[in-house]
């Protein structure tokens, strides 16, 4: 009997140490990891650089970002990409105005149409080219994350020409700071205030002012929720998060006069604006708290009960750890996620620290177990292909076609970012659609882009041709495999390798990039 | 049976105390025959206002609540389209007009889910798995209800239009997701057999992904071939608009041209209209337009396979009786849910509708749920589809049985 006993506790040993010297990742294994989670996944030489400083330090500079310098050959792209740098009530201006041309004449209405796609595309141009380029690819990632955390639709009304203030303004300068900060940028920023419709929630007593537009007058004469359930249903507590609809009204009351005004924001004024005359001054009862009238500083508070409650923090360590790690996150590194965010009052950097320090983050069976969403799939495979990216157009292309058009989510949920959502039969062979364009150099991506309004001009002064002909850029090259395969590495089992090496050279690349293992990461 | 009692007798049933109801058309077997029946589902994401739909305009609560976007009675200019002379259609539904008067066309008024979620999010995920109030569930009926349909299963059997698999569709049987627009059906860079093969054999070695891939292959080959059918009996018609015309019609050639597709589910956007609604015409008319051109158009080109078919339209809740601040909606509880086919007993609203006084309002602000929108699923499963009880007890798990209903004959 004891020899038995004795037997098995060996031999369960012995596993046991298989098992631990299997779960030691390499060092290309942990650069690997780290390239396809904090940034979209390596381009040429990032590996290298990455095993040569080590994993942890890498993590250390992508969560210090102001320390990276960002490349001259970026900042001078980005530069010619006018509205990166324009303010939303300037944006807003030009939009009402070409708004009102094609009202007043509608033979302008081809312009506004142009104007607004031009609009969206520099908006997209801008996210792409530093998801593609920046050597902040963790705050490109985070960007990403928190803008589909706090959803706005760019299709929706004036949210075509403010989403892009709504990223950089509202965003972009909290996506590692505290989270109250990110929280109050969204409440305020006019893309969110219009989208979930809280500029137009205002008491139930309210009466607009004489002068007012007699639309206008009807159109703002009471309470609307939408934004006050979706706050605390999706941005922060959850729908069990434990309130009821009494606390959405409630809520909606207290949020009243958060608004903002198109046409003084179009002059140069304000964008945010609290409107007293609109605010329901009564008092409030809000989960189980008695809230006395004090105006904006209401909401204020409701904004802080709401980012340092405990939901709160289960909620967005879940949605973190879910996007870092696995599609169903294990509970113990949730727990500890919040119990960080909780006590650094909801530091992202910090909660984003312990994330990447964590054993369940370095499990092996969570290294390349997640689906890659089209945004990260498309991302990841310019990246590693390199080819050069003048023309972005494509990319958006191929973005609406596997049902992940940038800035276009139309509910306030956002995009999941899991399997489920995303891994089917039909988006499979779309993938690998793109990949064998892609690794055969035939995405028209290295072309000159006329945008429309001048296409537009020719049309009507008949020279077109020669702009086009300017446009037509030489033919993007094929992508060595051979390269390839340096710059993914580990990301490729045997099995994948030895397929491919059997394949014809022309087919490579494209096997590679449409492989199950690029579909992961 | 009010609310309470019914979630009490859910719970019963839920714990497994309750049979389900027993009805007379129900087959004993518990492996009926195969049919050649259809079922279509199109999901209005984002909650559709059921009250702009189906107008009760008879009902002067309506106007009361309702001062700026009420639909003005039939009759008026931009009024509703008298449908039983209690309730109306909204006039940019014009297009269902003789599907009604056909009899081709119900509704079932005040329906909806017994959980009282006014989540977007939570409400569709309840109404997609079939269990209301538990998240739990890994499938959607639709599947658990393909995995019951007797006969031979082929790649296109249950078909899913638009870019990403929806929640009622997941599960364990397949299901072909197609393009919607103009992608669908086009060639693959796979139909090369040189640049298939070599995909094959890498995929082959993937556990989970290469099921997928093998999916996909076989339902392209099979949407293809239905595909070319159509370009050889291509009719002379005037070019659809884009969006929802554009895919209904082309489901209909898809399941003229193949017999194989039973199931068919497609999503719409863009209802959840929480301010300046409009009336007539505005926000949410502009957006029921494309929805009654393409479901006349799917049962026009569905000829004589029409008469196999029933669509079902549904949303996840309806929208507060009470218009808001902003011309608008917020989110509700009762909805109204359409049912089109050959075999409904049409030219008539169902359900068990107790009026707009605020007294009888769920929560003082929502029209209550009378009717489970499993009850009327429920019945399109056993009546048309021909499933026992059995059947259904797996497909809708824990829901009581019955009702009144007799929608479809």
């Amino acid at each position: 009997m004891g020899h038995w006993i004795s037997i098995i506790f060996v031999t369960v040993l012995t596993f046991c140490a298989s098992q631990s010297s299997a779960a030691e990742l390499s060092g290309e294994q942990r650069a690997s990891h780290v390239l396809n989670r904090l940034a979209y996944g390596p381009r040429p030489g990032d590996i290298e650089y990455v095993v040569h400083i080590g994993a942890e330090r890498y993590i250390d500079e992508q969560l210090a970002p102001s320390r990276i310098p960002i490349p001259e050959s970026l900042t001078q792209r980005l530069k010619k990409i006018s509205i990166t740098e324009m303010p939303a009530g300037e944006l807003l201006r030009q939009f009402f105005e070409i708004q009102k041309a094609a009202k007043d004449n509608p033979d302008n209405k081809q312009q506004k149409r142009d104007l607004q796609k031009d609009i969206g595309e520099q908006t997209a141009e801008a996210r792409l080219i530093r998801a593609i380029y920046s050597p902040r690819q963790l705050e490109e990632v985070m960007v990403d994350f928190w803008f589909n955390h706090f959803n706005v639709f760019a299709g929706k009304g004036m949210d075509r020409v403010l989403v892009s203030s709504y990223e950089r303004d509202a965003i972009r300068p909290y996506v590692f700071g505290r989270f109250r900060d990110l929280l109050g940028a969204t409440a305020k920023h006019p893309a969110m205030l219009f989208y979930l419709d809280n500029w137009l929630s205002v008491a139930a007593d309210y009466r607009p002012p004489a002068f007012a537009p007699k639309n206008k007058k009807s159109n703002v004469s009471g309470l609307n929720e939408n934004y006050a359930r979706e706050l605390m249903e999706l941005h922060t507590l959850g729908v069990d998060g434990g309130y009821s609809q009494r606390d959405v009204t409630e809520l909606a009351r207290v949020l009243t006069g958060w608004t903002f005004n198109p046409r003084e924001m179009a002059r140069g004024g304000a964008q945010f604006h609290f409107d007293k005359t609109r605010h329901d001054w009564g008092s409030k009862d809000w989960l189980n708290r008695h809230v006395e009238p004090r105006g904006q500083n209401e909401g204020e508070w409701a904004l802080d009960v709401l980012a340092s409650h405990p939901a709160t923090a289960r909620r967005i360590s879940y949605r973190l750890a879910q996007y870092f790690v696995s599609d169903t996150p294990p509970q113990p590194l949730v727990d500890r996620l919040a119990r960080r965010f909780l006590d650094t009052q909801g530091d992202i950097a910090s909660v984003l620290k312990t994330l990447f320090s964590s054993s369940e983050f370095w499990e092996p069976a969570n290294v390349g177990n997640k689906f890659k969403t089209p945004y990260q799939y498309v991302l990841s495979a310019v990246r590693a292909t390199n080819v050069l990216i003048i023309n972005m157009r494509p990319l958006l292309g191929t973005l609406n076609q596997l049902g992940m058009p940038l800035y276009g989510c139309q509910t306030p949920d956002g995009y999941k970012n899991t399997e489920e959502a995303w891994m089917n039969p039909d988006a499979l062979t779309r993938r690998i659609n793109f990949a064998t364009v892609l690794a055969a150099g035939r995405l028209p991506l290295s072309q000159t882009v006329i945008p429309d309004r001048f296409q537009h001009i020719d049309k009507r002064q008949g020279v077109r041709g020669s702009h086009a002909d300017a446009a037509r850029g030489q033919g993007g090259l094929a992508i060595d495999a051979g390269q390839l395969l340096n710059t993914v590495g580990p990301m490729f089992s045997e099995r994948t390798r030895t397929v491919v090496m059997g394949a014809q050279p022309g087919l490579r690349s494209a096997l590679l990039i449409g492989s199950p293992d690029f579909m992961r990461h | 049976m009010d609310r309470r009692t019914f979630i009490r007798t859910m719970g019963f049933i839920g714990a497994g105390l309750i049979p389900m109801g027993h009805s007379a058309w129900a087959i004993a077997s518990d492996s009926p025959t195969p049919t050649q029946r259809k079922l279509i589902v199109i999901f209005l994401r984002g909650a559709v206002d059921g009250l702009s739909v189906v107008i009760p305009y008879s009902d002067a609560s309506y106007y009361r609540l309702r001062p700026n976007i009420a639909i003005p009675r039939p009759g008026v200019e931009g009024g509703a389209i008298n449908l039983d002379g209690r309730f109306g259609l909204h006039p940019a539904l014009g297009a269902l007009e003789p599907l009604w008067q056909a009899r081709k066309l119900a509704f079932v008024h005040a329906a909806g889910s017994p959980d009282p979620s006014r989540s977007h999010f939570d409400a569709q995920d309840y109404m997609e798995s079939g269990t209301p109030g538990r998240k739990g569930t890994v499938d959607g009926w639709l599947n658990r209800l393909l995995a019951e349909l007797p006969g031979v299963s082929t790649p296109t059997r249950a078909v899913a239009i638009g870019p990403i698999m929806p929640r009622i569709l997941s599960g364990r049987a397949s299901v072909a997701n197609i393009a919607s627009g103009n992608a669908a059906g086009r060639p693959s860079v796979l139909d090369r057999p040189q640049v298939g093969d070599a995909f094959a054999r890498l995929y082959q070695g993937d556990d989970k992904l290469g099921g997928a891939y093998k999916e996909a292959r076989d339902s392209h080959k099979e949407v293809m071939a239905s595909m070319e059918e159509e370009m050889r009996a291509a009719n002379g018609g005037a070019p659809l608009p884009n969006g929802f015309p554009q895919d209904a019609a082309r489901l209909a050639s898809l399941m003229r041209n193949n017999a194989n597709v039973q199931l068919a589910f497609m999503a719409l956007g863009g209802w959840d209209t929480h301010a300046n609604q409009g009336t007539a015409k505005g926000q949410l008319a502009s957006r029921l337009d494309p929805l009654g051109q393409g479901l006349a158009l799917l049962a026009r080109r569905l000829d004589t396979l029409f008469q196999q078919t029933t669509i079902v339209v549904m949303s996840e809740f309806g929208r507060t009786v009470r218009q808001n601040g902003n011309n608008g909606t917020d989110h509700g509880h009762g909805n109204a849910v359409w049912v089109l086919g050959g075999a409904v007993n049409g030219g008539k609203v169902y359900g068990d509708w107790r009026g707009l006084e605020e007294s009888h309002l769920y929560e003082n602000r929502d029209v209550p749920v009378t009717t489970d929108f499993r009850q009327i699923l429920a019945q399109i499963a056993e009546r048309h589809l021909r499933l026992s009880d059995g059947q259904l007890g797996r497909i809708f798990p824990g829901m009581s049985g019955g009702g009144n209903l007799h929608l479809i004959s």
